[in-house]
């Protein structure tokens, strides 16, 4: 084994992780569950069918998590790119529900601090608002905000071609139907952004 | 006496999901049942409410639990996704985390429309019902994800791998094949926010689907619906790889076994025309 020109004796520089367990505990409370209870099993990253698209895959996501690090875990991709199939929950050996664990990093993520959270939080803001004003998703409305925001004008006009097609299809309603309760609907939004 | 279920269409069902609603209902007219839909249901909040916060995702599922518990009926929902918020809400009840008004007893059932056709009501009903079994037809059965996880909150007793619709095409006489992909994310949640992703996972399935010898997948969600149907055109021009492969709603599949007249009506509305192949088999 001679001639590899190791020298056994060379110093390698670690990265030093400063572990922050306050972050940490806050995403424990929010979230309900526990992250440290973690084994690195990892069977959420090998069943999970988006992690080809993660920079983090979710083992190494709740590993960080568990270390506190908080500027590294909401700088990921992970949980903008996860697709809430609850695969990894449901197959999490020590009962972490992890894609609860994501939605709870997506709430705490602040606006336009991630780019990789660009997309959803438009899509977000447009579903929830339609949500808001009619007390049901009017797709039509949806869609067309979405489209232009994320893509402008050239993306809307693109999609002519296929909402024209479902127009015609009647699976696109001109007009939003209007809950008589939508004061009630209002009334949940209302009280969870004073909460 | 006529049995009478709760009913939760959710938004699609009345939108671009329209064949799937306008199937269901004829479906539970073959059957005798009533559907009492829900009176001013609201948006379940789908996957945007539960990014956003846990309160506003369990207060949109609540209010509609809160209108079936009126009635008691069991309610049945034919979305995974609204499916999955609704049961949430229940679990957040059942747990005290949140307090519904006073008076709701919650003494009813929340179920996925495969799962109440699979598993509440008698194979002989649906047997008798049949007029023109689905021979030759060839189907791989698509759960994807929210019909069945978590268990914890769909009570679901085979999470991995259900059957309830591979038992109802099976009564329908439909060849049914075997493939390992039935609960595999289809990537619907991410089709407008990240699409090429989405694609990849969707084409996944195409391809475990015709390596099974299927001529067509039956589903049970609108958002699974909307995914698989509307992108193979976009895939064969990006891979190359022809996917022309017929997506069938469950209930589509129920009302042309039992001779409903407007089969064909239903679909029209799909993008991969799935009409070609029915007639092929000599079943339209």
């Amino acid at each position: 084994m001679s001639g590899a020109g190791v020298k056994m004796t060379e110093t390698v520089a670690v990265p030093v992780v400063v572990p922050n367990s306050a972050w940490r505990r806050e995403v424990e409370k929010r979230s309900g569950q526990k992250v440290t209870a973690c084994y690195q099993c990892e069977k959420c990253t090998n069943g999970c069918p988006a992690a080809f698209a993660m920079d983090t895959v979710p083992h190494r996501l709740m590993r960080q998590l568990a270390l506190g690090l908080e500027s590294e875990v909401l700088a990921a991709n992970t949980f903008w790119v996860c697709a809430s199939c609850e695969t990894c929950t449901t197959r999490c050996p020590n009962g972490i529900d992890i894609a609860h664990v994501m939605d709870t990093l997506r709430q705490l993520s602040l606006p336009g601090a991630n780019p990789a959270a660009k997309n959803a939080a438009i899509l977000n803001s447009e579903f929830l608002g339609s949500i808001r004003r009619h007390g049901r998703v009017h797709e039509l409305e949806m869609v067309t905000g979405y489209t232009l925001k994320s893509e402008g004008i050239a993306g809307l006009l693109r999609q002519t071609g296929v909402g024209l097609g479902m127009l015609r299809k009647g699976k696109l309603k001109l007009l939003p139907s209007k809950l008589r309760g939508v004061k009630q609907v209002k009334g949940i939004f209302r009280r969870v952004v004073k909460g | 006496m006529t049995m009478k279920v709760s009913y939760y269409p959710g938004c699609s069902l009345k939108g671009t999901a329209r064949e799937y609603g306008e199937s269901v209902e004829a479906v539970f007219r073959h059957l005798g049942m009533e559907l009492d839909e829900l009176a001013d249901w609201n948006c379940c909040g789908a996957s945007s409410a539960h990014a956003v916060s846990d309160e506003l995702a369990v207060g949109l599922g609540l209010r509609n639990l809160e209108i079936a518990d009126r009635t008691g009926f069991d309610l049945v929902v034919p979305c995974a996704a609204c499916f999955q918020r609704l049961k949430v809400a229940e679990k957040a009840v059942k747990s005290g985390k949140v307090k519904p008004q006073n008076g709701y007893r919650g003494a009813f059932r929340i179920r996925h429309l495969a799962d109440f056709l699979g598993e509440d009501i008698s194979p002989k009903l649906v047997k008798e019902r049949v007029k023109k079994p689905l021979e030759g037809l060839k189907v791989v059965c698509y759960y994807g994800c929210l019909t069945s996880r978590p268990p914890e909150i769909t009570d679901a007793a085979r999470p991995e791998d259900p059957e309830t619709m591979d038992n109802l095409m099976t009564l329908l006489g439909a060849d049914v094949e075997n493939w390992s992909y039935k609960t595999d994310c289809c990537g619907g949640n991410l089709i407008l926010t990240r699409p090429k992703v989405a694609k990849k996972m969707v084409q996944k399935l195409f391809d475990k689907a015709l390596e099974a010898g299927a001529d067509a997948i039956v589903v049970a969600c609108p958002m699974c619906f909307s995914n698989l149907d509307m992108k193979q055109a976009e895939l064969t021009r990006e891979t190359g790889r022809e996917y022309h492969l017929p997506i069938l709603y469950l209930s589509e599949l129920l009302g042309l076994a039992f001779g409903d007249r407007d089969t064909g009506k239903w679909l029209r509305g799909h993008e991969v025309d799935p009409r070609p192949l029915l007639k092929e088999k000599g079943l339209l």
